[in-house]
């Protein structure tokens, strides 16, 4: 899915990493309490590998080399397979990429409703600042406030290019980013379910 | 009739004391009363078919489960990524007690005593709102041991995903949730027999669970009544594209598609006709104005050559040209497509290719014809269905706008020459 793994040959002359070694790799100790906690929940500790990455990219920022080096040896794998899991899902990068993270949904019902204008808006506005990785994202399941975006995990539409500047305004300045319009605050279309 | 959306945007729906104030958990203290198999047969007689796109009869789902001590899970599938569809996003969002509720009560029926939530990672309010619900399920002891102090004990995890499409696809979520690529696996064997873990398997959309307390409170026969019979219930529709009120929908089965499109969404902007529409999601064959009047249930929807699938209506209108939504739509599975398999992964990546042909003025069409034989070559050939899900409505539209296609084929080509 990620470019990255098809596109960069393997090093064949070198022998694949083995377990990192948990006396030479220092890990963070909230992340590592974070992971074994993630570890605890399942009956197979594999499980955690989304969630212990995610952690990672929170910490990292991306899913750096160093990350993937951290999670594979709290939880004992290589860090092969957890390359393998990090090229495969859309909300892990394996690039580095600006904290603040605007997806524009561009799928069919959004595209419909002026989408991928509104993607070209931002991206032009958000050019210049390294803070911002704005990415044309698929369905964020939210087609009925189409056009839209997630903008650090909130969602927000039906936006327009006039809300662009107040909206990289408001993530700038840390403020709650567009109030009026996300979607948390949205009642259900349904007229007959009411409150 | 509202039983999902029944007063959804009362303010502290989503806690604890006015879930309950309103009778939340009572349809689990009825259950939890019962014997297992005798809720079983209220699910099985409530018909309630499947919310999450294939419509199989739950009851018959959980009846497919071996019975004994062997471990088995449940696993709610709540990575809603169909285009088109966001209901269950409302329903996580607003009501999430009775998600919780529906699925204690199924795995009480189905004798499972793990359980996992699999939510989408780009749903990350609702998947923290859902934290904090089940911490307060947990604490009032309608998860963990002994529940209401029978013998049925549950432990729930909320596991999120991180962005892939065809985790929403069964096997490929199991894969998800034991920390691998979301690949699918080989069926048979079914999850039923060999899931998660190598362990038997119940796989429920979160609307078929949200819709289990109502089922244990009217009772399934009365449940039954609602729809039609074959298509039971009600069932929320997300309209989205172009429509003037676009939205979540609850229905009884078996409306008039054109109640839904026009009577509850708006129909399209002024001046503007409906060219065509997705019953089901964009992986569900178009429809065209014609078909308005169709009622909306599964039944009716397969014999119209398409699919009810996850209930997820996409209206578009005259102004858009076909070829638009053929490209956009190859391309989203195009970019989904895990690259299992061939037909899926190189089937996608031509239809996009030959598409934009068609857009710059390079095709004939004879284009068509092979466009058409690619679908052909995709559809059953393949692990799972998200190559259909592409074969399906890009064949739909060769078929059924094939003159505006080769029209628009036409204008580019003298464009380019």
């Amino acid at each position: 899915m990620s470019a990255r793994g098809w596109d960069t040959p393997a090093d064949l002359e070198k022998d694949p990493a083995g377990i990192p070694d948990p006396a030479t790799t220092p890990v963070p100790e909230a992340l590592r309490g974070q992971i074994e906690a993630h570890m605890a929940l399942y009956p197979d500790p594999r499980s955690a590998a989304l969630p212990a990455l995610e952690a990672a990219q929170r910490v990292h920022g991306w899913c750096s080399p160093e990350a993937i080096e951290q999670v594979a040896c709290v939880m004992g794998v290589t860090p092969a397979s957890l390359d393998a899991v990090a090229t495969f899902y859309d909300m892990l990068e394996t690039e580095p990429v600006g904290e603040h993270s605007v997806y524009v949904c561009t799928n069919i019902s959004c595209s419909l409703r002026g989408a991928d204008e509104l993607y070209a808006a931002i991206s032009q506005a958000a050019a210049d600042d390294e803070a911002f990785n704005v990415r044309a994202f698929e369905c964020l399941g939210a087609c009925d406030i189409a056009p839209m975006a997630s903008v650090d995990g909130v969602y927000l539409g039906p936006l327009t290019a006039e809300d662009v500047p107040r909206l990289l305004d408001d993530v700038r300045a840390g403020r709650d980013v567009l109030p009026d319009k996300q979607l948390a605050r949205r009642a259900c279309a349904d007229p007959e379910a009411g409150a | 009739m509202k039983l999902l959306f029944d007063r959804i945007d009362e303010p502290g729906l989503n806690t604890l004391p006015v879930y309950e104030r309103r009778g939340g958990y009572q349809s689990l203290r009825k259950a939890l009363a019962m014997a297992p198999e005798d809720v079983l047969t209220e699910l099985e007689a409530s018909n309630l078919r499947g919310r999450g796109g294939a419509g199989f009869q739950m009851g018959k789902k959980v009846s497919f489960l071996p019975r004994g001590s062997i471990e088995k899970y449940l696993v709610c599938n709540a990575d809603e990524s169909e285009p088109g569809t966001f209901k269950d996003r409302e329903l996580l969002q607003k009501t999430p007690h009775q998600l919780l509720e529906g699925l204690i009560i199924a795995s009480y029926a189905a004798g499972t005593n793990r359980s996992f939530i699999y939510i989408r990672g780009e749903y990350s309010q609702q998947a923290d709102i859902l934290d904090a619900a089940l911490a307060e399920a947990r604490e009032a002891g309608y998860v963990g041991e002994n529940i209401l102090g029978s013998d049925h004990w549950l432990s729930l995890v909320v596991h999120r995903g991180a962005g892939a499409y065809i985790c929403g696809e069964e096997t490929g979520l199991l894969d998800s949730l034991e920390g691998k690529r979301g690949n699918p696996r080989l069926k048979p064997p079914f999850p039923a027999n060999q899931g998660l873990y190598q362990g038997p398997t119940l796989i429920n959309n979160v609307e078929t669970l949200s819709t289990v307390p109502a089922i244990i409170r009217m009772g399934g026969a009365e449940y039954a009544k609602l729809g039609t019979e074959s298509s039971t219930g009600t069932k929320i529709v997300s309209v989205s594209g172009h429509v003037r009120k676009p939205g979540n929908y609850e229905i009884e089965l078996g409306i008039p598609s054109r109640e839904i499109v026009y009577g509850l969404a708006g129909g399209p902007p002024e001046g503007r006709q409906v060219k065509c529409w997705f019953p089901g999601g964009s992986s569900s064959p178009v429809l065209t104005a014609e078909d308005l009047d169709i009622p909306y249930d599964f039944d009716s929807m397969a014999k119209a050559g398409s699919m009810l699938g996850s209930g997820a209506i996409i209206v578009v209108d005259d102004s858009t040209p076909i070829l638009d939504v053929a490209l956009k739509v190859a391309k989203f599975y195009r970019h989904e497509s895990c690259g299992k398999c061939t037909p899926c992964r190189e089937g996608t990546n031509w239809t996009v290719k030959m598409l934009e042909r068609i857009d710059r003025g390079e095709a004939t069409p004879m284009d068509l014809e092979i466009m058409a034989s690619v679908q052909d070559h995709i559809i059953g050939h393949c692990l799972c269905v998200l190559g259909d899900a592409m074969a399906m409505p890009i064949g739909s539209m060769i078929v059924k706008f094939r003159d505006e296609l080769e029209a628009h084929m036409e204008d580019r080509r003298l464009v380019a020459a």
